[in-house]
């Protein structure tokens, strides 16, 4: 990682420049060219360091969604979390270790296709899920601070 | 859902990330019929409301060698939750703290919250330093690394409007699972 790299991944991960060039902006703080730094996010982007430059809302503000959670045997672990995959609604897919040891998010436009969804999940597995919707959030997204070796 | 038509598409347009390019509030304003200025002013009102928390640079934790990841969940009685809620999700490695319900018998925990490290023992201390922090010595909690990641992605809260029906989204690879 490079310096340009680690200011970019590590100084403007909330309040990126509402302005018509956000990038120029960014250029300008860090003393560099708008393409060094679009070409930056570009490359930073493609390596997967970075998922995406844009929002992060808050969860539940559009549509529906819910933590969903399974017991699933080892053996059909692959299988299941493939299946499971494929769905478009889904994402954060982690095994975890424990007892339910499979653990995804579904989000939905509404409430009624979501609920539908992990039904559908439960009929295509055969097994039963645990759906775990937020109540509350208590926690104020202002990024994460990067240590660098 | 709260949003304006013309909102739902601006978050559907920009949900993925915005374009690299010079002027990407243009780029987006342009497919969906807004003008730059337009844009900017909506993404701001999103902002403003809370809708979206934050706009910048969205980084995998996992890439940038922080490699685990547990998720420790609590079994906090009701009347305190929302204050140790507070409490935890203050903590600056704590990246998500949500009350979520409990599923009984199987499922007790009603708070979850998200701590990265850049490996196993770093997580745990954080724990341990979250226990003595929050005064948490005598709520029961579990921890849940993560081990395989099966997918990771940008929450979509909203689809095109060719999303397919549910049966028909049906993947083929989910046929003849036992």
């Amino acid at each position: 990682m490079n310096a340009l790299e680690k200011r970019l991944l590590n100084d403007f991960q909330r309040d990126l420049p509402l302005t018509p060039r956000p990038f120029a902006s960014m250029a300008e703080a860090l003393g560099v060219t708008e393409e060094d730094v679009i070409g930056g996010l570009r490359t930073l982007t493609e390596r997967g360091v970075v998922s995406r430059v844009g929002p992060v809302f808050r969860p539940q503000r559009c549509g529906a969604s819910s933590l969903v959670a399974m017991a699933v045997p080892e053996d059909q672990l692959e299988a299941v979390a493939e299946l499971v995959n494929a769905y478009p609604e889904v994402n954060h897919n982690y095994e975890r270790e424990h007892h339910f040891n499979l653990w995804f998010v579904v989000t939905a436009d509404t409430e009624e296709h979501l609920q539908a969804l992990v039904k559908h999940i439960e009929q295509q597995t055969g097994l039963t899920t645990l759906s775990l919707p937020m109540q509350a959030e208590y926690h104020i997204d202002l990024g994460f601070p990067l240590q660098w070796d | 859902m709260g949003l304006s038509t013309q909102d739902q598409r601006l978050v559907a347009a920009i949900q993925c990330g915005l374009p690299l390019v010079p002027r990407p509030y243009a780029e987006i304003g342009a497919r969906i019929g807004l003008s730059e200025e337009e844009t900017i002013a909506r993404v701001q009102a999103l902002l403003a409301d809370g809708t979206i928390k934050r706009l910048g640079v969205v980084v995998r934790h996992h890439e940038l060698g922080y490699r685990a990841n547990a998720m420790a969940v609590w079994n906090v009685p009701d009347e305190q939750v929302d204050d140790v809620g507070r409490r935890i999700g203050a903590v600056d490695f704590v990246t998500l703290c949500y009350r979520r319900p409990r599923r009984l018998p199987d499922w007790p925990y009603n708070l979850f919250s998200m701590i990265h490290g850049q490996d196993r023992d770093a997580v745990m201390r954080n724990i341990e330093h979250l226990v003595e922090c929050c005064g948490l010595q005598d709520i029961p909690h579990e921890v849940l690394f993560s081990r395989r990641r099966f997918k990771q992605c940008g929450a979509h809260y909203i689809g095109s409007p060719a999303r397919p029906a549910i049966a028909e989204a049906m993947p083929e690879t989910a046929r003849g699972l036992p």
